[in-house]
């Protein structure tokens, strides 16, 4: 098996990391970095879990080798928070209720920080088809969709 | 079998420097090295031991691999490793090919398609591929780098079966060519899937209805995804609409011969029967739509 010895910026410190040429992005931040806020749920790409911005971009870290991340910038739910301000979906989905056993969270975050970044005034329609996959089996989605819907007022506000 | 464990079977990452030395490697390992791109197929299967891989070759960073072009005279060209996210927020794209930005949306989830690409969609030639459809009938030609260098590979008789295409072991595909669309053109792309987004096609039809100086005063291109081993033409419902002047009668009769046309398989996401009525529906829907837009 091949060894690779990887600089990438994680969370904005740089990081040099060995790796195996099998491990995935989200095996070497749960195991190599201990940031174990990304959950691998199916290991498939089905479920969100393991969702990270990679270049800025949502991706699912389940389905990213770590040696193809030599040179990039990963943003994981521990990134969020900036000088110990939580971020402000993240505020929302506490405030509105959108959290319970809080496994689909992380990747939920990073799914509607990534929305906002791209689009800062979604409509409904658009937020729920950013989520598609974040899959959350206790919330019923609807608090999700209102804390993202409530973030993006928040940060229109500020922006303006 | 599903396997949830997060860790791949041992194999190596191999990242070529140049199309020529990616295309020896993989001639070398023929049988075991796999290229790949978005990897959204390749890291599944071989996860799940479908396919085994002892070097995964990473082609994204190849020269060309990762442009995004459009020329007013020419056409669209997509490097294979540009993501489908990419190219459905591509102003040009959504302008002059709207059934292909409609075909990428339509693939699982947003996560998954800033990874997946249009050309690993084709390679994996899966029946079910919502990209191949529009791809088909956008008129894509392949660039593929082999051991003789280049050559143009026309997505006509691409496909050979379920995963099968025409390429051989150290063939690398590098872009995706599309000629100008016409500006009067309409393509659909209409999915059921057992679930709304994220789900494979248990029947996918694109359609697409061009001006042209046929008896009906168009070209009609229908692909079916879903009901056979390879992406399926729907033929005959196409000489249907071009041969005569086109009504609601004439369209039921187009989408009957679509069904008439086509052998789908009873598996898990559903039975040859109701795909077969599903192939149907979903044709009228899709013709009577473009047809609606194209004779404004
Ligand atoms: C959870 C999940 C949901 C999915 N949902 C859908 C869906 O709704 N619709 C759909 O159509 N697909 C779906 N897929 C399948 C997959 O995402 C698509 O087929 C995708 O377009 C593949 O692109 P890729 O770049 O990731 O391909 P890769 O995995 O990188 O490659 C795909 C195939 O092409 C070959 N290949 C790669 N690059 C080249 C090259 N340059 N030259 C020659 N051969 C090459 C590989 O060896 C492999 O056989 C899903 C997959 C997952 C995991
Ligand atoms: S763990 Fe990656 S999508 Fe489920
Ligand atoms: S809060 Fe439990 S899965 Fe979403």
């Amino acid at each position: 098996m091949s060894y690779h010895r990887i600089t990438l910026k994680v969370n904005g410190s740089l990081e040099v990391v060995d790796i195996s040429g099998n491990m995935t992005l989200l095996q070497m931040l749960r195991e190599k970095l201990a940031l174990t806020g990304t959950k691998n749920g199916c290991a498939s790409g089905e479920c969100g879990a393991c969702t990270v911005l990679m270049n800025g971009d949502a991706v699912n870290s389940c389905m990213v080798l770590a040696a193809e991340c030599d040179g990039a910038e990963i943003i994981t739910v521990e990134g969020l928070a900036k000088n110990g301000e939580m971020d402000v979906v993240q505020k929302t989905l506490v405030d509105l209720g959108a959290v319970q056993c809080g496994f689909c969270t992380p990747g939920v975050l990073i799914s509607a920080r990534a929305l906002l970044n791209r689009n800062p005034h979604p409509t409904e329609f658009e937020i729920r088809d950013a989520l598609s996959g974040n899959l959350c089996r206790c919330t019923g989605y609807n608090r999700i969709v209102e804390a993202v819907k409530v973030a993006a007022e928040i940060e229109g506000q500020e922006g303006a | 079998m599903h396997n949830p464990h997060p860790g791949l079977p041992e194999l190596d990452y191999v990242k070529p420097a140049s199309l020529e030395e990616a295309s020896r490697f993989l001639v070398e390992h023929a049988g075991e090295a796999r290229p790949f791109l978005g990897g959204t197929d390749c890291i599944v299967r071989i996860r799940d031991g479908a396919w085994t891989a002892k070097y995964m070759v990473d082609v994204k960073g190849l020269e060309g691999m990762k442009d995004l072009s459009f020329d007013p005279q020419k056409g669209l060209t997509i490097g294979a490793a540009v993501p489908m996210n990419k190219v459905a927020a591509d102003p040009a794209v959504q302008q002059h090919y709207p059934g292909l930005v409609e075909a990428c949306h339509w693939v699982a989830s947003y996560q998954l398609r800033s990874r997946a690409t249009i050309v690993g969609n084709i390679c994996n030639a899966s029946p079910a591929g919502d990209t191949i459809g529009a791809s088909i009938l956008y008129g894509g030609v392949l660039r593929v780098f082999g051991p003789q260098g280049f050559r143009e590979v026309p997505l006509d008789g691409f496909f050979k079966g379920p995963g099968k295409t025409t390429l051989q072991p150290g063939d690398i595909a590098a872009s995706i060519s599309f000629p100008l669309s016409h500006p009067q053109h309409a393509c659909r792309y209409l999915k059921l899937g057992r679930n709304k987004l994220g789900d494979l096609a248990i029947v996918g039809v694109t359609v697409m209805a061009v001006p042209a100086r046929t008896p009906s005063g168009y070209h009609f291109g229908i692909v079916l995804a879903s009901v056979a081993p390879v992406p399926l033409r729907a033929a005959a419902a196409e000489a249907i609409l071009e041969s005569k002047e086109i009504d609601e009668a004439v369209i039921a009769e187009a989408a009957q011969a679509a069904m008439d046309g086509c052998k789908p398989i009873n598996d898990t996401r559903g039975g040859a029967a109701y795909r077969k009525q599903m192939v149907r529906n979903l044709t009228r829907n899709g013709l009577m739509d473009v047809w609606t837009k194209v004779r404004k």
